[in-house]
């Protein structure tokens, strides 16, 4: 009995090979739908496939339905990159979504620049990730954008003078948009302070939040991610710290007041878009949203429902299915109507679009103000 | 020819051939997960070195592999020698080197911590782990937080395959040619009875050294080979997880059986993927729910590891005699 079970248990591997042909059209995504960042590839997952539902529900793309094949990379680089290499290879898929973190698309975009699938990020901020190729795109604003945001509206909306920086020296994500905010908010004539550090999974930040208090800054400029971030307001309440707390989209999740509670409300964040809007787009889009999974979309699910959409408006464009056509057809993207805005896909194959800034009350969000390129 | 080159020769020859067959055969994804089996396996053999034979428990092999991963990717991308043609010596002198700073780092790591033992070897060699990768983690120089990305990959399947392969044989080959010599029965008089080796005058704690400064050499080696096969690395591919993962494959497979490590690094490594197809019919991510499910399971069912102290030849003879 017990070799027997020891048998089953040795080959059980080797059963897992069997892939089958199908007419869809196969699209790939990867993303965190488990880890440490989970509820960003949960709610990108939702947008994705609101997306492809409602596309096929239409009769699909040219009389193809759309397929989506995710694969979770577990928040890990080197899974990001097993995962793409199964999606082209395995899955055959013609064209690529992911990923939120922009060290794991830095990780998964050479490999679909070695084998010309064009990959579309959703939400991968960073700069570099559209540098690794022609086959790279994006659908969101790039960092520095985000970075001169922040500086700008703590100049101009919050009047502030002196800066102080908290980043997390872990992530490609948060030092990309600190050095921005850094650079802008000095040539806006504002003065930096304090630029400390931390890590992305550390519970205590009473250290640098003490020595940021003896500096009195005017606003603290915090580019993390909502679970740091809801740790600190906490703290930095705590410690009688009453400036506000300034971010960028990486604070965006229902998590962030349940973590934080009231210690965060009040302070501000730079989104792509805001449920507040009340363009008609993005009304449909939030009434449907709430109809198929019965909660309000967070930005990463916006965008990543624009991002499905754009890639099946440039895969109805094509004349043959093919992933090179796909990718001349993603690059001529205008003024595309999305729920975030309007996108242009520009030489740099980057999005072109606005930001919003919006103020943590409670569970809701206040819309406070667009900032434009 | 002697014995001792033409087995290694035999079995290096047989995996050509097989490498071979994959480089037609199957596609790009299987290739990966090949070399991905290949890279645990000589993690898992060079552990069992430390752990398995000399009985000493060692938490911190992620660092090492760190370092060698860190030396042979920064290498192959600052220095336009190894870069621009990644040829067959560049290869050779990144891995080597790799393996040479590792084992540099093991001496240092080992040379103060192997006087204590047990739960406190552990706990020190898992803070020097954590050590090298914060250090790396601060290193601008290796691209901090952002890891090293571009790194040249070999120029096809079929020699990262023979290229892997080659090492793991080394490896392999080399530990159990060890362990029968008189160093490698110093090994083993530690791990069964540290006061009586010290009686027979064994200086265990050099021994332990040695025993140390080999299997990092082993895991700087692994980490060159997988930082060229990812092509990209950062300090988050090493964490304290990776060093589990080695230990898990370690007393999977059986502590003190090379045969044992391999088939550990071969479960461990295509289990994970292997579910992912089962997640595509049922729809749910049970993934990591089985695949710990699976290791509780074995570990209830034989303590001792899949192989437990005993290597394939010896339980083939045990087999065939049975049935005589």
């Amino acid at each position: 009995m017990k070799n027997t079970i020891i048998t089953f248990l040795a080959i059980l591997p080797l059963l897992g090979a069997c892939t089958k042909k199908s007419n869809d059209i196969l699209i790939g995504e990867f993303g965190s739908l488990t880890g440490n960042d989970a509820t960003f590839g949960l709610s990108t997952n939702k947008g994705l496939r609101m997306a492809f539902d409602e596309i096929n529900a239409a009769g699909g793309i040219n009389g193809k339905k759309i397929k989506l094949i995710t694969i979770d990379d577990q928040g890990k680089s080197e899974e990001a990159a097993s995962a793409v290499t199964r999606l082209i290879t395995q899955d055959n898929v013609v064209a690529i979504i992911g990923e939120v973190a922009s060290g794991r698309s830095i990780a998964a975009a050479p490999i679909a620049q070695k084998h010309q699938i064009p990959m579309v990020t959703h939400a991968s901020t960073n700069p570099e990730v559209t540098k690794k190729g022609d086959f790279i795109f994006r659908t969101c604003f790039i960092d520095p954008f985000q970075g001169f945001v922040g500086a700008k509206f703590s100049i101009q909306t919050l009047k502030a003078k002196k800066a102080a920086i908290l980043r997390d020296v872990k992530s490609d994500y948060s030092v990309g948009l600190a050095d921005v905010f850094a650079t802008e908010f000095k040539n806006m004539g504002g003065e930096i302070i304090a630029d400390l550090s931390f890590q992305g999974g550390d519970l205590d930040f009473k250290a640098q939040l003490t020595q940021i208090r003896s500096k009195n800054p005017d606003v603290i400029f915090i580019p993390g991610y909502y679970t740091e971030v809801g740790l600190m307001a906490k703290q930095a309440r705590e410690l009688g710290i009453k400036v506000p707390l300034v971010g960028g989209d990486g604070w965006d999740s229902a998590r962030l007041h349940e973590i934080g509670k009231e210690a965060i409300n009040g302070s501000y964040y730079s989104n792509h878009y805001t449920t507040e809007s009340t363009d008609p787009t993005v009304v449909e889009f939030i009434k449907k949203f709430k109809e198929k999974f019965n909660e309000t979309p967070d930005s990463m699910a916006a965008l990543s429902y624009d991002t499905a959409k754009i890639l099946a408006a440039a895969i109805g464009r094509t004349k043959e299915l093919t992933p090179k056509n796909i990718r001349d057809e993603l690059a001529k993207t205008t003024d595309f109507p999305g729920v975030t805005g309007k996108i242009t896909i520009n030489a740099d194959r980057n999005a072109v679009k606005s930001a919003v800034i919006v103020q943590v009350q409670g569970p809701e969000r206040k819309y406070i103000s667009t900032v434009s390129p | 020819m002697h014995k001792s080159v033409k087995t290694p020769l035999i079995a290096f020859a047989a995996l050509l051939l097989f490498g071979g067959l994959l480089n037609f055969g199957v596609n790009a994804y299987i290739q990966l997960i090949v070399l991905f089996v290949i890279i645990n396996s000589i993690l898992a053999m060079s552990l069992n070195l430390v752990n398995g034979y000399t009985g000493q428990f060692s938490l911190g092999h992620a660092g090492f592999m760190a370092i060698g991963a860190y030396t042979s990717a920064y290498a192959s991308t600052q220095f336009s020698f190894f870069s621009e043609s990644f040829g067959f010596i560049g290869i050779f002198v990144t891995t080597i080197t790799g393996g040479l700073l590792a084992s540099a780092a093991g001496f240092l790591v080992g040379l103060p911590s192997l006087r204590l033992k047990g739960d406190y070897l552990a706990i020190v060699t898992l803070g020097f782990g954590e050590i090298i990768r914060v250090t790396l983690l601060n290193m601008e120089a290796v691209g901090g937080p952002r890891g090293i990305s571009g790194i040249p990959s070999f120029p096809n399947f079929f020699f990262s395959f023979s290229y892997s392969c080659f090492w793991a044989l080394i490896c392999f080959f080399f530990i159990w040619r060890l362990i029968r010599s008189s160093h490698g029965r110093g090994f083993l008089s530690v791990r069964e009875d540290e006061i009586a080796a010290e009686a027979m005058g064994i200086n265990t704690t050099k021994t332990k050294v040695q025993a140390f400064v080999l299997s990092s050499f082993f895991a700087g080696v692994a980490g060159a080979l997988f930082a060229h096969v990812t092509n990209f690395i950062s300090p988050s591919s090493f964490t304290f997880l990776m060093s589990v993962n080695a230990v898990i494959m370690v007393v999977l497979g059986g502590m003190g059986s090379l045969s044992g490590s391999i088939a550990a690094a071969f479960f461990i490594t295509l289990m994970p993927e292997a579910l992912r197809s089962l997640q595509e019919i049922t729809g749910v991510d049970l993934r990591m729910v089985i695949y710990s499910l699976l290791l509780i399971l074995i570990m209830i069912l034989r303590p001792q590891g899949l192989f437990g102290d005993k290597e394939l030849p010896d339980i083939w003879r045990k087999y065939v005699r049975k049935s005589a």
